[in-house]
C-alpha cells in the first residue's frame, strides 16, 4: 500500500525523522485555520498518490492565512492524472539551501534491502541515475544486520554528503531504517531531504509503501488505507475477501490461481481484438477453494459492475475439484436469481472435469455455456461480449 | 533423472498437525512421496496417523532429521510463524526447504534468504509457491500428482495454477520435474537455478519457462540462457493487460513505472532465442514442435 504524503510525515514524525510542522485540510476553511495555526508562510501541497503533481500545479506556496485559502480552494478537487485532489496538505515553508536524496527500499533483483543517496536531490532520481550514475550512491543493506551507525556513516560518506551535515544525515538514516523495519515498510524515501538556512536537515517530502502482508502484525495500518479513493467494486470485494481488480473492459472474468487469472485476461484480450476491440474487465481470483459462496460473491461483484457484457469462469482443477466449482456455479445463479443477467462462459479442466460439466450440462442454466479449451472459450466470451 | 527430488528423497512436513499441514501429507503420500516425520514444536513424542502411517512429530528440524535422516523439508506453517519455521531449518542444515505459505512479510522472506545464504547449507523453495514434483519418485508440496506423468520436459514458473495448466497441456509426453518457484518479491530458488538444474540433467531434453510480470527475474533468466542453456526452451510470460501500479494476485505481480513489463520479458526471452508463446496453449504447440511430438 502506497501511503499518502502526509501519512508518510506523520510516520516520520513518530519515529523521530525531522519534519516540518504541517496539517491537512479538506476545506478552504480547514486550510486558512491550518496556515493560520503555522504562521507565516504555508506550502499548500495536493496529496495524491502520483507524481508529477508539481509540475500539475498541485502544490503552491502562499504568503499568509488568505492566500492559503484561496490556494487551497483552486488545488481541492483538481484532478491530477486521474486522481481527484480530496487533501491538501498545509506545510510550513522552508528557506532552503540545498537538496539531498535518501531511499531504503527492497532490491528484488538481488533478495536484499538497498539504500540509495545522493547530493543532487529535488528532481527526478531515475533521471539523476540515468544522467550521472556517480551522484547517486547505491549500497545493499543485509536483511539481518540492518543499518547500524557505522553503516549509516559509510553510506553517508560514500554519497558524498558534505561534512556539516554528516552527522545529521546519519542519523536521519538510522531513524529511517527505524521507520523500514519497524513499519514493514518496502520503499521510504526522502525527496527531497533539506538543509534549512539554518543548517537543519530535515524531510521536506517523503514516499512509503508498507508491506500488506505484514498487516496481522501492524493494527494501525488499518486506518492508513484509503477508503474515499477506492473504487466501490474493489472495496466490496474486500470486504468479501475476494482478490480483485478493477479494469477498464467488457468482460468479467473468474478464474483460480494468480497466474492463470492474469493469463486469463491476457488470452481475452487477444481474443477481443477480433471482435470489436474487446477487453477483460477486471482480474479476479477466488483462490483454491471455490465454494458456492465464493462463486456468488465472485459472480455478484462482477455483475455489479455496470460495464461487463459476458463473463468467463477459467478453472483448472488442482487441489479444486471441478464439481465443487460446477455446483458452485449452479448454487451462485440460484442465489444471485434475476439479477443474474449476463451470458456466462465456463471452462473446467483439471481435477474430476467430467463430473463438473456434466453438473453444469444437467443444470441447464439458460445463461450459462461451456467451452473444452480456454482459447476457445476466451473468444466465445468476447464475442458475446461485441455483441 | 530429475532435479531437486527423486525417489531417494525422504521428506519432513513442517506444519504437519495444522489442518493443511494434515490434508497435503495425505495427497503427498497418496501421490508416493516418502514422508518420514512432520515437526511442530511443542507437539514433540507424538505420533499422528496419515494414510495408515505412523507419523513421528518432532519440537525441531534437526530432532527430526537426526531421527529420520531426512533431507528435504516442506513448510505449511502460518505466515506469522513461517519465518521461525524456516530458520529452523536452517540451523539444522536441511538440504531443500520448500515453502508454501502464502503472505509472508516480505521482511521476513528476505531475512531467512539473508540467512540461509550465510550458512551455505539449505536451498529454498518459494515461498507462496506449490512445490515441485517429479512425477512417479516424489511430490513435494500441492501440485495434483494425476495431471500427468514422468517424461522429459523440466517446467519451472512463478505460478501455481499455470504449472497445472502446462502439464495439462503436454500430459501425453511427460516431466522430469516441475517446480514452481513462486510470485513473491523475494524467493529462494530462481528461473536460473532451475534452468542451470535441468540443463545439467541428463534426462531433460526440453524446458518450459512461466514467468509473469514483476521484477526482472525473466530478463536475467534470458541472459542466462544465452550463456549456458543449449537445451530448447519456450517461455510463457502472463500480464500483458496488466495495468501500471496494480498488483495482480501475486505480491510479486506488479509493474512499477517501465520495469516489469510483460513485453520487457518476452522481447528479452526472445532476443536468447527461447521462443515465447501467446497463449499457454500455443506455448506448448511451440514446445511440440521443437521435440517433434
Amino acid at each position: 500500500m502506497d501511503l499518502f504524503e502526509y501519512q508518510a510525515r506523520d510516520i516520520f514524525e513518530k519515529h523521530g525523522v525531522p519534519v516540518l510542522a504541517a496539517a491537512i485540510a479538506t476545506t478552504a476553511d480547514q486550510a486558512e485555520a491550518a496556515a493560520t495555526a503555522i504562521g507565516g508562510k504555508v506550502v499548500v501541497k495536493a496529496q495524491v498518490k502520483v507524481g508529477g503533481r508539481g509540475k500539475a500545479g498541485g502544490v503552491k506556496l502562499a504568503e499568509n492565512p488568505k492566500d492559503a485559502r484561496e490556494k487551497a480552494g483552486a488545488i481541492l478537487g483538481m484532478d491530477i492524472k486521474g486522481h481527484t485532489v480530496r487533501t491538501v496538505m498545509i506545510a510550513a515553508a522552508a528557506p532552503i539551501e540545498a537538496e539531498y536524496y535518501l531511499a531504503i527500499l527492497l532490491d528484488r533483483s538481488n533478495r536484499t534491502f538497498l539504500v540509495m543517496a545522493s547530493v543532487s536531490g529535488g528532481m527526478d532520481i531515475e533521471e539523476v541515475a540515468h544522467t550521472a550514475p556517480e551522484k547517486l550512491a547505491k549500497v545493499p543493506v543485509s536483511a539481518v544486520d540492518g543499518i547500524s551507525l557505522a553503516k549509516a556513516k559509510e553510506i553517508v560518506a560514500a554519497a558524498k554528503f558534505p561534512a556539516d551535515v554528516a552527522d545529521q544525515v546519519s542519523d536521519v538514516l538510522l531513524k529511517l531504517w527505524e521507520v523500514f523495519q519497524s513499519e514493514d515498510a518496502t520503499l521510504v524515501e526522502v525527496n527531497p531531504l533539506v538543509k534549512t538556512s539554518d543548517g537543519k536537515i530535515v524531510a521536506l517530502d517523503g514516499k512509503v509503501t508498507l508491506d500488506e502482508n505484514a498487516d496481522f502484525r501492524q493494527p494501525d495500518h488499518q486506518s492508513l488505507v484509503d477508503e474515499a479513493g477506492e473504487n466501490p467494486l474493489e472495496a466490496a470485494a474486500k470486504e468479501k475477501g475476494l482478490n480483485y481488480v478493477k479494469l477498464e473492459g467488457e468482460v468479467g472474468i473468474i478464474g483460480n490461481g494468480a497466474g492463470l487469472v492474469m493469463s486469463t485476461l491476457d488470452v481475452v484480450a487477444y481474443a477481443g481484438e477480433k471482435h470489436g476491440g474487446v477487453r477483460p474487465a477486471n482480474f479476479l481470483d477466488i483462490g483454491g477453494g471455490a465454494s458456492a459462496q465464493i462463486m456468488a460473491d465472485g459472480l455478484s461483484i462482477i455483475l455489479g459492475d455496470k460495464d461487463v457484457k459476458s463473463v468467463f469462469v477459467n478453472v483448472f482443477g488442482g487441489i479444486t475439484a471441478c464439481d465443487s466449482v460446477a455446483n458452485g456455479i449452479v448454487q451462485a445463479l440460484e442465489l444471485l436469481g434475476p439479477k443474474a443477467t449476463k451470458p456466462i462462459v465456463v471452462r473446467l479442466d483439471g481435477n474430476n472435469v467430467l463430473e463438473g460439466r456434466a453438473i453444469l450440462k444437467a443444470a441447464a442454466h439458460l445463461l450459462v455455456e461451456q467451452a473444452d479449451t480456454m482459447d476457445g472459450a476466451a473468444n466465445r466470451a468476447a464475442e458475446l461480449a461485441a455483441k | 533423472m530429475t532435479i531437486f527430488i527423486n525417489e531417494t528423497s525422504k521428506v519432513i512436513v513442517q506444519g504437519m498437525t495444522g489442518s493443511e499441514g494434515t490434508k497435503h501429507t495425505r495427497r503427498m503420500l497418496i501421490s508416493g512421496t516418502n514422508i518420514v516425520g512432520g515437526v511442530t514444536p511443542g507437539k514433540g513424542g507424538q505420533v499422528v496417523e496419515i494414510e495408515n502411517r505412523q507419523l513421528p512429530i518432532f519440537n525441531t528440524v534437526a530432532e527430526a532429521m537426526a531421527a529420520t535422516g531426512a533431507n528435504v523439508s516442506v513448510i505449511f506453517v502460518p505466515p506469522k510463524f513461517a519465518k521461525a519455521a524456516v530458520i529452523d531449518a536452517i540451523n539444522a542444515k536441511m538440504p531443500l526447504a520448500v515453502v508454501i505459505t502464502e503472505g509472508i512479510p516480505v521482511h521476513d522472506s528476505a531475512s531467512f534468504y539473508t540467512y540461509a545464504q550465510s550458512v551455505g547449507s539449505t536451498q529454498i523453495i518459494g515461498p507462496n509457491c506449490p512445490g515441485l514434483i517429479s512425477p512417479g519418485k516424489s511430490n513435494v508440496g500441492i501440485i495434483p500428482a494425476d495431471i500427468t506423468g514422468a517424461g522429459p520436459i523440466g517446467l519451472v514458473s512463478k505460478s501455481g495454477t499455470l504449472t497445472y495448466q502446462m502439464m495439462y497441456e503436454l500430459r501425453d509426453i511427460g516431466f522430469s520435474t516441475a517446480v514452481g518457484i513462486g510470485g513473491d518479491p523475494v524467493i529462494g530458488t530462481t528461473h536460473i537455478d532451475c534452468l542451470r538444474a535441468f540443463q545439467d540433467d541428463p534426462n531433460t531434453q526440453a524446458i518450459v519457462m512461466i514467468g509473469e510480470i514483476g521484477g526482472d527475474a525473466e530478463e536475467r533468466a534470458a541472459a542466462f540462457i544465452s550463456e549456458y542453456v543449449t537445451k530448447p526452451v519456450v517461455g510463457y510470460i502472463a500480464g500483458f493487460t496488466a495495468p501500471e501500479g496494480k498488483t495482480m494476485g501475486h505480491a510479486g505481480a506488479i509493474v512499477s513505472g517501465s520495469s516489469g513489463t510483460a513485453q520487457g520479458k518476452k522481447d528479452a526471452l526472445e532476443a536468447a532465442g527461447v521462443k515465447v508463446g501467446q497463449t499457454p496453449s500455443e506455448t506448448a504447440r511451440l514446445l511440440r514442435a521443437i521435440m517433434g511430438r
